[in-house]
């Protein structure tokens, strides 16, 4: 049962040509700028728009397919949490999650039941009666997801699900939407132009760029390897996943970070290139977090170099032109990388 | 320092405040030239009298019921002139405002050519099925229909426009059919511009004269309704038509504010 | 073409006829006609009026005629509202009376013309109407003018007369509506008046009936107390009076005082 797209539409001007495929389970981020094609291709995907060419299919059947196939949106099993989650005004929250159910053909005490259920899943038991207008912006983002979960949809579709909410709501609204989609067995297409929300959230990423799949992979890998200034500029951060006791982070796949504000429990820890900083000793002075790291290759981009390094843990680090000449750096090298406590950040997870 | 209070925006600008206020007053005087005049003495009686009784009772049933009719078919053509992908849909909307253009006698004179005894329509319902609409209540509620669907159609089809069809679309992910998601997402969403054109449509269909007599005709308790019964007093009894229009004030101007209070105030 | 050249014809002729009686009339009102002559007219006069207007305005170079039709008591209300008028001529004497009684005409008021009412059927007569009796038939689609206006209490009148109880479906509010709903087929009988019938050619069909005598109504004119133009009010009555104003108005259909 994996959602295999070719999703091809040609619009005026645009062209959006670009192939996806997503396991059950699985959640993949659709990254890239603004204009880029990711809401034509959730469009298409969620019914909305019609393809002009290729096909969408889930498991064994096909949802479009032109010119001879074109399931609507009403009849396909998907959920779509909007970017300003479009709740229905008129209706309250559960309602608003009740509302899939009934279009499906749940009967009315059917329908309320299993949407109080979900919005208890999603903590908002207390706010089933309350209008849209009344609820914060993490509280509609909720309910948002509640609603295009709770018709058990096969394809979720989430377009930029944190856009739309401030930045101290947003730390917690990740971590939670996080949980969500990890327990969600369905397909997961998330479409994002932040590459924190995208590279926290997802197994892998597409970077799509000019209506064209430009690279494919894990965070990780792509995080790694970007092959593109705009991946580069974009993806090119340093997320690590670690618990939290104090100010220390034991990193799962080897290493701790030392941070700034203490934290506890599961976390995020990220931090730019351009944070790294390379030094041929070990550095002496204000840096906390100091490690010995191997070149693993160059890259130079517009203004900048970055420098793959392995480690424990493994960095990526952006210098000037001048620095790589100043350390004659080779693939090999032997260096010392270090960061400051004050420039990481540190998300729940 | 100074005493007097402090303005956060400046003055009412007297450009716009006094072409205002003239224009209030050129609205409000003439009806205060009618409550002036009117014979207040014998209101009571007049407003008791059966006739008066009869042509308000008429006069509210058609509107109501010409209101109805236009809802019914009025809301479904402002959905296909805001959503529709009909062609010359610029060309269909100028259209439908054409009864408010056209002097409503002409407009009675049109439906008689279609729906008369021998009308393009009118001369096979009454052929076939016997029906013959002009000189009937029937008749009243179509002509009234016919001149006040356009204020429904333009108000609903504004509130349409306004309305963000994404919301349609969310319902569509949701498994909502056109028709459900209209009936449930769109519908409740534009009700305050449906409430609108349903009050300017009923008092249109309450005020309308020249359409109702030219297609209905004018007799007693079946198709006099209050302005023809206001225009043939005014003929020999002019006393009786001030109280007549009086009535027709009191009871819109009552009905109106109701309606306003009860859904026009705004979002709370 | 021809149509045109006839009323050409008229209006030389209007002109020959005319000339005289005007001039006596100028001298009785011992001034010169010259300027506006404002004309309130019933409704039912447009045609004739409009004709006898032109007629006027040639004999008189730089006279000029302005008419205002309409239901004769809406313009004797406008009168008594101060509307500035020089003659009114209207369809009943009821209003006249009114204006009159408030003391809004100058001298006597006469009577120009009568008219009468006469049953009219759409052509060819499909409900094969042949009298006032057949207005009490239920089958039979009925239009006649309400009450409160003229034509329907000459219509009671006539009903009064014949015994009739006549079973309208529709009572008009003037009776050119009455008139639309009979060319239309809309219904099968009307009684309108006689010039009515006359001014619709051939679209509709006049019946006459013997208790139209009961119906007959006058046309009184009279010259406005608060005229501006008196000479020319004058004249106008003259005109409306002299021999090519009876033949004008014979043609219409009204009956000659």
């Amino acid at each position: 049962m994996t959602l295999q797209a070719d999703l091809r539409v040609a619009r005026g001007g645009f062209r959006l040509g670009a192939e996806l495929a997503v396991q059950p389970g699985e959640v993949v981020a659709l990254l890239g700028p603004n204009g880029a094609g990711k809401t034509t291709a959730l469009r298409a995907l969620a019914g909305l728009l019609p393809l002009t060419g290729g096909h969408i299919r889930l498991g064994g059947r096909t949802w479009d397919a032109p010119p001879d196939v074109l399931v609507p949106a009403e009849r396909r099993p998907i959920g779509v949490v909007f970017q300003d989650y479009l709740l229905f005004a008129h209706l309250s929250a559960l309602e608003n999650v009740a509302f899939g159910l009934r279009a499906r053909g749940a009967g009315r005490a059917t329908a309320r039941a299993e949407a109080a259920r979900w919005l208890d899943r999603v903590g908002l038991a207390a706010h089933a009666k309350a209008k849209p207008r009344t609820l914060s912006g993490g509280q509609a983002q909720r309910v948002a997801l509640a609603r295009a979960l709770a018709t058990s949809p096969e394809l979720l579709l989430l377009d930029e699900p944190l856009a739309a909410l401030d930045a101290a709501t947003r730390l917690h609204v990740r971590a939670e939407l996080g949980h969500h989609l990890r327990d969600y067995p369905g397909h997961t297409l998330l479409v994002t132009h932040d590459p924190l929300d995208a590279m926290v959230l997802a197994d892998r990423l597409v970077v799509l760029e000019h209506g064209e799949v430009v690279q494919e992979g894990t965070p990780t890998e792509v995080a790694r390897r970007p092959r593109t200034s705009y991946v580069a500029d974009l993806v090119g951060l340093n997320l690590y996943r670690g618990t939290a006791h104090g100010t220390t982070v034991s990193l799962d796949d080897g290493g701790t970070l030392t941070i700034a504000t203490p934290a506890s429990g599961p976390v995020h820890v990220v931090f730019p290139p351009t944070a790294v900083s390379l030094h041929p000793e070990h550095p002496t002075g204000s840096p906390r977090n100091a490690w010995r790291v191997t070149v693993a290759g160059i890259e130079r981009h517009a203004h900048t170099t970055r420098v793959r390094l392995d480690g424990v843990p493994p960095v990526l680090a952006d210098i000037t032109t001048a620095t790589v000449a100043d350390l004659r750096l080779q693939p090999g090298d032997e260096l010392w990388a270090a960061v400051k406590a004050t420039e990481t950040h540190v998300y729940p997870s | 320092m100074t005493s007097t209070r402090r303005r956060a925006r400046g003055r009412l600008p007297v450009v716009l405040v006094l072409p205002a206020v003239v224009g209030l007053a050129f609205l409000l005087v003439p009806l205060v030239g009618l409550l002036v005049r009117a014979p207040w003495d014998t209101l009571p009686e007049q407003l008791f009298s059966s006739s008066v009784g009869e042509a308000l009772r008429l006069s509210l049933v058609c509107a109501s019921l010409a209101t109805v009719v236009c809802l019914v078919l009025g809301v479904p053509l402002a959905w296909l002139l805001a959503r529709g992908d009909v062609p010359g849909r610029g060309v269909l909307r100028a259209l439908v405002t054409v009864p408010l253009v056209l002097p409503p006698v002409v407009g009675g004179v049109a439906l008689l050519f279609v729906l008369g005894r021998r009308g393009l329509v009118g001369q096979y319902l009454d052929a076939w099925f016997g029906i013959s609409l002009p000189f009937t209540t029937a008749g009243v509620v179509l002509a009234e229909a016919f001149v006040a669907m356009p204020f429904l159609v333009i108000s609903v089809e504004g509130a349409l426009r306004a309305a963000d069809p994404r919301y349609e679309e969310a319902a569509a992910t949701l498994g909502a059919s056109r028709w459900l998601a209209f009936r449930r997402v769109t519908l409740p969403s534009i009700l305050p511009g449906v409430v609108a054109g349903t009050v300017l449509c009923w008092a249109r269909a309450l005020g309308e004269f020249g359409a109702t007599i030219t297609f209905a005709g004018n007799f007693p308790g079946e198709t006099t309704t209050m302005p023809l019964a206001v225009y043939l007093a005014l003929e020999t009894d002019p006393d009786a038509a001030i109280v007549l229009s009086v009535v027709l004030l009191l009871v819109s101007v009552g009905v109106l504010a109701a309606l306003r209070d009860r859904w026009i105030s705004g979002p709370s | 073409m021809r149509a045109l050249v006839l009323v050409a014809l008229l209006a030389v002729t209007g002109c020959g006829a005319d000339s005289g009686g005007a001039d006596s009339g100028g001298a009785e009102a011992g001034g010169a006609v010259a300027g506006k002559v404002t004309v309130f007219a019933a409704a039912s006069l447009t045609e004739t009026f409009t004709r006898l207007g032109e007629d006027f305005e040639a004999a008189h170079p730089g006279v000029e005629v302005v008419f205002n039709f309409g239901g004769s008591s809406a313009l004797a209300q406008q009168i008594a509202q101060g509307a500035p008028a020089d003659v009114f001529a209207s369809a009943a004497p009821a209003n006249m009376t009114q204006v009159g009684d408030a003391g809004g005409i100058s001298g006597e008021a006469v009577t120009f013309a009568r008219n009468r009412l006469e049953i009219a059927v759409p052509r060819g007569n499909p409900a094969g109407i042949t009298g006032l009796a057949d207005f009490g038939d239920a089958d039979a689609k009925i239009a006649l003018c309400a009450e409160q206006v003229p034509c329907g209490a000459a219509a009671k009148r006539a009903f009064e007369a014949a015994g009739v109880t006549a079973r309208p479906d529709t009572l008009e509010q003037d009776v050119k509506a009455v008139l639309t709903k009979v060319r239309l087929g809309e219904v099968d009988a009307a009684l309108v008046y006689r010039t009515d019938v006359r001014a619709a050619g051939g679209e509709v069909v006049g019946i006459e009936f013997p208790e139209a005598e009961r119906t007959v109504n006058d046309y009184p004119i009279a010259p406005l107390a608060k005229a501006r133009n008196a000479a020319g009010a004058r004249a106008f009555i003259d005109h409306v009076r002299s021999d090519r104003g009876r033949a004008v108005l014979a043609e219409a259909g009204f009956d000659a005082p």
